[in-house]
């Protein structure tokens, strides 16, 4: 029977055809959890008679959702999970060292066609590789820590075919905010994504990574990118996935991306999605330009390009971090971090930074925040009083350097000392 | 566990995560800390008017969002005894299985705030007692019925060692 990728890449794991609406118990390839997670699921595994982890070689720890630690109780859990990744021979992966998703996939955790379970929301994000990946909470991951296995409904599958080329500083961010204000934020609920067509033939990693991202904010269960024309960290091709011609979807919608403009998401909801120019003039007091959706290499270079050469509108702050180490030592080499510092932009530690509201620019009362990052639900920065924009690392930079929202495209030429 | 009722506090469509428990009160194990900051951004009063045994009923896609376990956790905590819903982001409805909480998907339910309900969760009926209304649930795949009736996955696995018992 014709597959989608998913009843494809899930048939192969538990070892005999299954379809959307089965019930499988899956042997799991690779598993994480973070700071937001890991003390639960930690507790659990205890309290479930766990001593040993599985596989300890397949489950990486991460601190990075409240990183350095801002208080006292929040080290204290770091140090819960520190002294488990001693005790288990458990990687972890400490203070600075990057976000959750970007260390998985920069690392090679996680490969085209494997399992991976996250406790974290954004693990679809390894979709961009191919790697059917779900994002659990905590309790789950225990029990994926003590058997190695999960149980999982085989998703009906939603099959998104991007066609024509990208214009101009539109970006993989504006085609998945459009997609996500389309679909609906409970658009694909329980629901595996599919991205296929030329427009994604040609995106890099990084940029398949952005539209795997999102698709939590259409309640989804899983991403799956088409291999085609992917190239891994290190150059190599992947492994060829593609669904079956006549696969059955619960729902099929192409895309052509030619005419897309620069998409902004307005408060509250990340589907509250319109084109840039219905909100052009909106005043911002706070820029973000981070989170596991856009802070990779490609990202910085964005920024820079448009803000290389100017200065940040009075007023405005901007935020940076860089989703790992990694990219961030790329982007002092290649000059990047220079500009966007020369800009104004301060860097903060490789993590999440203030996406999860927790530390690290938390806005004030009545501020409006323009971001790169995934979600602007009420209070998600840590204030319910400041309303937040979602837009790609280009039009964030934009609107940092304007002070209000602008499409980057119509800023006025900047002097010299252009990057990238 | 299997049948409950209490008084329905009534909530809306899209109730995130980040409004159930907001992200800077959740790195604790403390429960009853996750608690006393129940739906604290989408109704600061309505902690105070739980009494334990209540239900919460909400619309379409509850907990949708974060991955964070701390949102049942803290609805279970303030004495919460099922949540009823017209659709449930499934993180959240996995979460709240696996954790002990009670929820039950009731596409059609009218339910309004203040209303007396009655859960019976193995039967799959709930029941608006005040308006004599009954509306039907979905019924969950069979393993998560069986973690649920074990209290939980914790003592599921405890008891069973892995997920095979179940079809
Ligand atoms: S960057 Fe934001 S969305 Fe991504 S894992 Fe961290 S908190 Fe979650």
């Amino acid at each position: 029977m014709a597959q989608t990728i998913a009843e494809k890449l899930l048939s192969e794991r538990v070892g005999r055809a299954v379809e959307a609406g089965d019930i499988v118990v899956v042997p799991v390839d690779g598993a994480m959890a973070t700071d937001a997670t890991a003390p639960f699921a930690l507790q659990a595994f205890e309290r479930m008679g766990g001593e040993r982890v599985w596989d300890p070689e397949r489950f990486s720890l991460v601190i990075d959702h409240a990183t350095p630690a801002p208080n006292e109780r929040i080290s204290t859990l770091h140090t819960v999970m520190r002294r488990f990744a001693r005790e288990q021979g458990v990687r972890l992966y400490d203070v600075g060292e990057g976000i959750c998703h970007q260390l998985m996939v920069e690392n090679g955790h996680v490969r085209t066609g494997e399992l991976f379970v996250g406790a974290d929301s954004h693990t679809p994000t390894y979709g961009a590789l191919g790697a059917f990946a779900v994002g659990v909470g905590s309790t789950d991951l225990a029990g994926v820590l003590l058997t190695g296995k999960i149980w999982l409904k085989v998703p009906r599958s939603v099959r998104i075919e991007l066609t024509g080329t990208l214009p101009e500083g539109v970006s993989a961010k504006d085609v998945v905010l459009y997609l996500v204000g389309r679909l609906g934020i409970a658009g694909a609920t329980y629901e595996a994504v599919e991205f296929a067509g030329e427009a994604v033939t040609s995106m890099s990693l990084a940029s398949r990574m952005v539209l795997a991202n999102m698709v939590s904010e259409m309640g989804a269960k899983t991403a799956l990118v088409e291999t085609d024309g992917l190239r891994l960290p290190g150059g190599a091709g992947a492994p060829v996935l593609r669904a079956d011609p006549g696969a059955r979807y619960r729902r099929e919608v192409t895309v052509d991306v030619s005419g897309l403009r620069p998409q902004v998401a307005v408060p509250h909801s990340p589907d509250n999605v319109r084109d840039i120019d219905e909100v052009l003039g909106t005043k911002v007091d706070m820029a973000f330009i981070g989170s596991c959706t856009n802070s990779r290499l490609e990202d910085l270079h964005a920024a820079a390009r448009v803000l290389a050469g100017r200065r940040l509108a009075p007023g405005v702050r901007l935020i940076v971090t860089a989703a790992s180490r990694h990219v961030f030592n790329q982007a002092l080499a290649d000059g990047t971090v220079q500009a966007l510092s020369d800009a104004g932009a301060t860097f903060i530690t490789s993590g999440c930074g203030p996406c999860v509201g927790t530390h690290q620019g938390v806005p004030g009362d009545g501020e409006t925040v323009i971001s790169s990052t995934n979600r602007n639900f009420r209070g998600r920065m840590g204030n319910p009083n400041a309303s937040i924009y979602l837009a790609s690392p280009a039009v964030v930079a934009a609107a940092a350097a304007a002070g209000e929202i602008v499409d980057p495209a119509t800023l006025p030429l900047a002097g010299e000392g252009r990057v990238a | 566990m299997t049948a409950v009722s209490g008084k329905a506090h009534r909530l809306g469509d899209n109730i995130d995560t980040d409004r159930i428990i907001a992200g800077k009160y959740t790195k604790t194990l403390d429960a009853g800390d996750l608690a006393a900051h129940l739906l604290e951004d989408y109704d600061p009063e309505l902690k105070e008017r739980i009494r334990p045994g209540d239900v919460l009923v909400a619309g379409e896609n509850f907990g949708c969002g974060s991955s964070r376990e701390q949102a049942p956790i803290a609805i279970k905590t303030a004495g919460v005894s099922v949540v009823l819903a017209r659709s449930f982001a499934r993180i959240f409805f996995r979460n709240a299985i696996n954790i002990g909480l009670a929820v039950a998907e009731v596409p059609e339910h009218e339910i309004p705030d203040g209303a007396r309900v009655r859960v019976d969760l193995l039967e799959g009926t709930v029941v608006d007692e005040d308006a004599g209304q009954s509306y039907r649930a979905t019924r969950m795949p069979a393993v998560m019925a069986e973690i649920l009736e074990a209290g939980g996955l914790v003592p599921y696995l405890k008891e069973h060692g892995g997920y095979e018992a179940s079809p």
